[in-house]
């Protein structure tokens, strides 16, 4: 395997699911002894009625594979992005590859010292100065401590923090303690580096900073990259190659630019995925599709759709909507709360909940929606990805062309105007 | 310039040539494997930072700090002293009771801190141990060694005490070594399994101050286990805190007497020990999973 930073070979992940909602983790032992104790009872049952093989039965656990025959190689020195839509098994990948969990079954080669920056901050202790935390995250990141005193320099000038080295890190800003967590991630010297959505830390200049960082780290030294996002743009300036994951298995590879256009037309013919589902309110649909096709940017967008409650009365209900782009970024978020007081509803009845987003300026594109409802107890309902409405492109300002270059989702009106300081006594 | 700084940092390492970088094979967890060792030898320096957080964190914030490491043992000291010494009229095998108790409290008050501490362990770190690797068993072990700083205070007061009722230690006092020794490894065996056990199980927590109570009885602290019944001996010498306590007490005044119940409670914490081991290899791969 001359040359092959990352070898997965036909990995797959089980996990078992409880029931109502609990992981098999936090089962109580009280159950485990009472089904241990009625085992015996079973088998002895099925050894007289020899109804096959006795197997142990855990009756309350659901399988869920997150992963599935995931194969791929990654070269050294690559850069090579992996996206999918939540839930598609990215991040439990990313768990497998940095050993944080054993994969179900499967294999996966790893060569050179792999440093992920999912762990930013990690093991960070609030009473410890940031000298301490300096030495303890790199330990615990798997720095030998001359390793550690080797950057230590380096490490806190990254950081920007040496006045605060011997403050407890409680009394760090958020900003500063990002930025120190980072530096030590940062100067673990990987091989391979993997990120998963580290960017949405610290302030724009620090950003900059740490992409700056990531692009160095590969294109200077040959490192490898692993670069998990949601931010595509981000993802095709950086990568050469990526992988699209859905539901647990690579169904598409090659170029990033190919792999995005994978990406965003299968997610608009994806259709909705319930996160939560309950009996006491059911998503039925969006009632107005029609009227929803060709919607002009700057008119206002009516959604309407029907929720069926069940066997009970619903008190202090809130039903939001989120507005999704293509890309999954929020473009608007609207809580029922904001407008009115706690929405009630009476059991077994069929309503439609009709939001109308006043001139949202979105730009042309597809939209989804995503739609969640709560009592004071607990979530009863939450959709998500419903393809929602088109904005067709239309002229902004008298001038089509604009558009492409806008980096915004939205297009406010804005007004702009010079005045000439000439005259003013210069 | 700030920017600069770091990329100066960044130039500065030369990429390794290939054939130097250590291949890392991810598999299915299974039971113990000579990579677990070799992985466990390459992590060893984080088991000592561990150990040293849990002690700079315990005394940064406390007015007395180590001072808690003297009353702790000399409080219990004076209630058991009041109560067994004075009321109840224990034997205390020709030792002035509260020295007596003493010495039986400072071995066990180190296995209860170290069994408490290394058993809510896993569960105490769920964040290292769902976002980084490192071979789990660093984490209870740590805890486990963590209380020894308290011990140590604690042995200091004992010499103190030797001498106050005019005992001069005798060199047979290294024995201690030993016994505290088998005491270590019985709490790490206890907590193997318990840390391990409570991550799957998490009302395990709640018994185990109980049990823990339970043992300062169960344990020859307060009476010697000459008091006991010949006929039960044997059972209690399958607790390990037997064996330590009494070594540990006989070790004070003279040599041991390495009794058959010393040897039984050896033989009883191998066993756990190793069972120990073996469960925590085993479930150590998806305790990220559960946590």
């Amino acid at each position: 395997m001359d040359g092959i930073a990352i070898r997965a070979q036909a990995i797959g992940k089980r996990y078992r699911i409880a029931h109502a909602g609990r992981t098999q983790g936090s089962g109580m032992i009280r159950d485990a002894i009472a089904n241990a104790a009625r085992l015996p009872f079973r088998v002895a049952r099925r050894a007289v009625f020899r109804r096959g093989r006795a197997e142990p039965t855990w009756p309350s656990h659901e399988e869920f594979w997150a992963l599935r025959d995931v194969t791929f190689d990654v070269a050294h020195g690559e850069r090579v992005g992996i996206i999918g839509r939540n839930g598609a098994g990215k991040s439990t990948l990313l768990k497998i590859l940095s050993r944080v969990t054993t994969p179900t079954n499967g294999r996966a080669v790893v060569r050179g010292r792999m440093a992920s920056l999912l762990e930013v901050g990690t093991g960070f202790h609030p009473e410890l100065t940031g000298r301490e935390n300096i030495l303890l995250n790199g330990a615990i990141l798997g720095m030998k401590r001359r390793e550690i005193f080797a950057r230590f320099d380096e490490i806190v000038a990254f950081a920007e923090v040496d006045r605060f080295l011997d403050t407890p890190v409680k009394f760090y800003s958020s900003g500063m303690y990002v930025r120190l967590a980072f530096a030590v991630a940062a100067h673990l010297d990987p091989d391979i580096l993997v990120i998963d959505e580290v960017l949405a830390v610290g302030d724009a200049a620090f950003q900059k900073k740490c992409l700056r960082k990531m692009n160095s780290v590969s294109r200077s030294d040959g490192r490898t990259l692993l670069f998990v996002t949601h931010n595509l743009s981000l993802l095709e300036a950086i990568c050469d190659r990526a992988y699209l994951l859905s539901e647990g298995r690579v169904v598409s590879s090659g170029r990033t630019s190919d792999v995005v256009r994978a990406y965003l037309t299968s997610t608009s013919a994806a259709g909705h995925s319930a996160r939560v589902r309950s009996d006491a309110l059911r998503w039925i649909g969006i009632v107005n599709a029609s009227q929803l096709t060709a919607l002009r940017s700057d008119s206002d967008i009516t959604m309407q759709f029907e929720v069926a409650t069940g066997d009970r009365d619903l008190d202090g209900l809130d039903i939001d909507v989120a507005v999704h782009n293509a890309k999954d970024e929020i473009v608007v978020h609207a809580m029922s709360r904001v407008v009115g007081p706690p929405l009630k509803l009476t059991r077994h009845t069929h309503t439609v909940v009709s939001y109308t987003i006043k001139s949202p300026k979105l730009l042309p594109g597809e939209y989804y929606v995503s739609v969640y409802a709560a009592d004071h107890e607990r979530t009863l309902l939450w959709v998500e990805g419903v393809p929602a409405f088109t904005v067709t492109a239309e002229s902004y300002f008298g001038v089509l062309e604009v558009i492409s270059g806008i980096k915004s989702p939205i297009v406010p009106e804005f007004e702009m105007s010079l005045t000439d300081l000439a005259g003013a006594g210069r | 310039m700030g920017h600069d700084r770091a990329r100066v940092a960044l130039s500065v390492r030369a990429s390794a040539p290939a054939a130097e970088l250590r291949e890392t094979v991810i598999e299915p967890s299974g039971g113990v494997t000579s990579r677990d060792l070799t992985d466990f030898w390459q992590y060893r320096e984080l088991l000592w930072f561990l150990i040293w957080r849990d002690i700079k964190v315990r005394y940064k914030q406390t007015v007395l700090g180590a001072v808690w490491a003297l009353i702790q043992p000399l409080a219990t000291t004076v209630v058991f002293s009041l109560s067994f010494g004075r009321m109840v009229n224990m034997s205390s095998d020709g030792l002035p009771y509260p020295l007596f108790a003493l010495a039986g409290l400072v071995p066990w008050n180190y296995f209860a801190a170290a069994v408490n501490a290394g058993s809510s362990a896993l569960i105490g770190n769920q964040q290292l141990i769902s976002k980084v690797y490192f071979p789990r068993i660093i984490i209870p072990l740590a805890a486990v060694l963590t209380p020894l700083v308290d011990f140590a205070i604690g042995l200091a007061l004992l010499v103190a005490a030797l001498f106050w009722f005019g005992i001069v230690p005798s060199p047979h006092m290294l024995w201690i070594a030993i016994f505290m020794l088998l005491a270590v490894a019985t709490a790490a065996a206890v907590s193997l399994w318990v840390s391990a056990l409570s991550v799957q199980y998490r009302d395990i927590r709640y018994a185990l101050p109980f049990i823990i109570q339970f043992g300062l009885f169960a344990s020859p602290v307060a009476y010697p286990t000459s008091a006991i019944a010949p006929g039960w001996r044997g059972v209690f010498a399958l607790n390990p805190l037997t064996g330590v306590i009494e070594g540990f007490r006989s070790a004070l005044v003279g040599a041991p007497t390495v009794t058959s119940t010393v040897w039984l409670s050896g033989v009883a914490v191998v066993v756990l020990f190793v069972g120990g081991l073996v469960y925590f290899f085993r479930v150590q791969g998806t305790l990220a999973d559960q946590i």
